[in-house]
């Protein structure tokens, strides 16, 4: 009998739920707000798959349905890394700490 | 590129992502931890670019979509006020919902660029995985939008309830669940599209009945939502990275949604029905003939200038007023005066999960005079002045002692048990929960009717 691949998935999913839970937790609750818009950043690695989408054409056809949805889903993801990413940054830049010598 | 190693690159970019939350444990790590996130962001999409390895026909036209996104992203990271970041975070919530209802609709229309079989005959677990990942995504992306414009005020905060909306919201649900299955026996374009229309209005009508200051709750679960459909699409897609990122998304906005249901005592299914507040209006009226004590900026100043100790309690009206940096000044200069000031940030203070702790470092507040509410609240029996700033259902000490109260049970920071109280707020209105704050009436409670900017420059100056 062979195990079907999406059973490793399913195991992949499951384990990485458990490793968000444990990371998650011992995030500091000052930093939640950089927290979500780092996930809201990550969350847009699903550009993987409107790339591949915008790039299944061929010559004759690069504007089927299928490809536009994938280069609207580009435009929307790559909004999304670069403003989650940037706004993080810059967040994170702003947690100081007090100034030793006061 | 082989897919094996396709495979491994995106197994990298996942743990660079895990690293990058890792990071968040602290603020001295988290810029680090951000880079990785980058990091692992570059290398997903070059190797997914290498491994098509097609780059004469569309090519051309991904680089565009993808660069003007971008312009515009960092266009917005760097414009954007950190006051307006609850709406951004909702903004942002929607375009990852929206993105995987768009590519979940491409991998339909065209399956063989995803491997998934031909048209009209979608492998069957593939349709499963895709149309799970397009409904949370279309749920995610209506719901994020509703939650955006209550935020961003154009959309009135207060609930939206009718009778029978939940019974509509399940049928709703119900009736996706059975399109799914029928979508999989008949592979039909039409009940496709279907079921993005009804997750879309489900996701209107589960953010409509929710009520401003359970925002916080929203925000979290919508972020939750947008992992589970980045995960939806992960599979079908067999995209290791996508599932491990969506996974931890997922799992993260329910912690935060979590603890936020916490913070306010309310179990998450009664803030997900909704109308909190709205039954409670007749509340005895009596109370408000009490005496009040209130007081102008000199009198605030002079105690706190004699204080040894002082306490800042911040909520979303010191957001509102964006008093942010004027509460700073004053606590700069409280400080050189020999008063030992400290700040006390409640979970559901403001809008989102650690809005406070963002003013309040913007406005150069050392992070380490900022604490939780379990870290500071036996603090207060032996503090001189709590200054509540825009903060009203966090202090009620009603949640302490009225089990009838709405709010009972909710933890409350305890500003009453300081020697007095200082309470900066426009009028003695109910605050969100639409409860008197029985606080207003103690003996040792100096009322500051005023704007909590105007307030606050008021006091600075009387500092001198």
């Amino acid at each position: 009998m062979e195990i079907d691949p999406f059973i490793f998935r399913l195991s992949i999913f499951v384990l990485s739920i458990f490793i968000g839970y444990y990371v998650v937790w011992s995030v500091t609750p000052s930093l939640h707000t950089p927290l979500m818009s780092v996930t809201n950043a990550i969350s847009s690695v699903i550009i993987v798959g409107a790339i591949i989408a915008g790039l299944s054409g061929n010559i004759e056809s690069i504007f089927n349905t299928s490809n536009i949805f994938g280069f609207l889903a580009i435009f929307l993801a790559a909004i999304n890394i670069f403003g989650g990413f940037l706004v993080t940054q810059r967040m994170l830049q702003m947690y100081k700490k007090k100034k030793k010598n006061k | 590129m082989s897919a094996n190693l396709l495979a491994i690159f995106y197994l990298i970019s996942g743990i660079l992502f895990v690293l990058a939350l890792r990071g968040l444990s602290s603020p001295e790590t988290s810029r680090r931890g951000n880079l990785f996130g980058i990091l692992g962001m570059i290398i997903a999409i070059t190797v997914t670019f290498l491994s098509i390895g097609n780059f004469s026909t569309g090519f051309i036209y991904v680089l565009i979509f993808l660069l003007v996104g971008a312009t515009i992203g960092a266009f917005i990271a760097y414009k954007i006020p950190m006051t307006a970041m609850p709406e951004l975070v909702a903004g942002f919530h929607s375009l990852v919902g929206l993105a995987a209802v768009f590519v979940a609709i491409s991998a339909f229309l065209n399956p063989l660029a995803f491997n998934l079989g031909s048209p009209g005959d979608i492998k069957v677990s593939s349709l499963i995985e895709m149309s799970i990942g397009a409904a949370v995504g279309a749920i995610t992306f209506s719901g994020s939008i509703i939650a955006f414009l209550k935020l961003r005020g154009i959309m009135s905060g207060s609930p939206i309830t009718f009778k029978g909306q939940h019974y509509i919201n399940l049928l709703l649900g119900i009736s996706i669940i059975v399109l799914i299955f029928y979508l999989c026996r008949t592979q039909s374009d039409s009940i496709f599209w279907r079921i993005i229309e009804i997750s879309f209005l489900l996701g209107l009508l589960l953010i409509i009945p929710i009520g401003g200051a359970d925002m916080p709750v929203v925000i979290s679960m919508l972020n939750s939502y947008s992992g589970w459909a980045a995960a939806g699409i992960g599979f079908t897609l067999e995209n290791t990275a996508l599932i491990i990122t969506g996974a931890l998304v997922g799992s993260s906005g329910a912690i935060l949604s979590y603890i936020m249901c916490k913070g306010m005592n309310r179990s998450f299914v009664s803030v997900i029905l909704g109308g909190f507040g709205t039954t409670n209006s007749s509340i005895d009226k009596n109370q408000n003939k009490k005496p009040v004590k209130s007081g102008n900026a000199e009198d605030a100043a002079f105690l706190m200038k004699n204080a040894s100790s002082v306490i800042i309690v911040p909520g979303y009206g010191m957001a509102v007023a964006q008093a942010q940096h004027v509460v700073r000044e004053m606590a700069d200069n409280l400080k050189k005066n020999g008063v030992k000031v400290s700040y006390a940030v409640h979970p559901v203070a403001g809008r989102m999960p650690g809005h406070m702790n963002v003013l309040l470092a913007e406005a150069n507040v050392p992070y380490d005079e900022v604490f939780e509410q379990e870290n500071i609240n036996n603090d207060f029996a032996n503090t001189d002045v709590a200054f509540v700033i825009g903060a009203n259902d966090v202090t009620n000490p009603v949640a302490k002692t009225d089990p009838k109260s709405p709010i009972y049970g909710m933890p409350i920071l305890d500003v009453e048990k300081s020697k007095s109280v200082l309470f900066v707020k426009r009028s003695l209105s109910p605050g969100y929960a639409g409860i008197d704050n029985e606080l207003f009436y103690r003996d040792n409670t100096l009322m500051l009717f005023a704007d909590a900017k105007k307030m606050t420059e008021e006091i600075v100056k009387n500092l001198g």
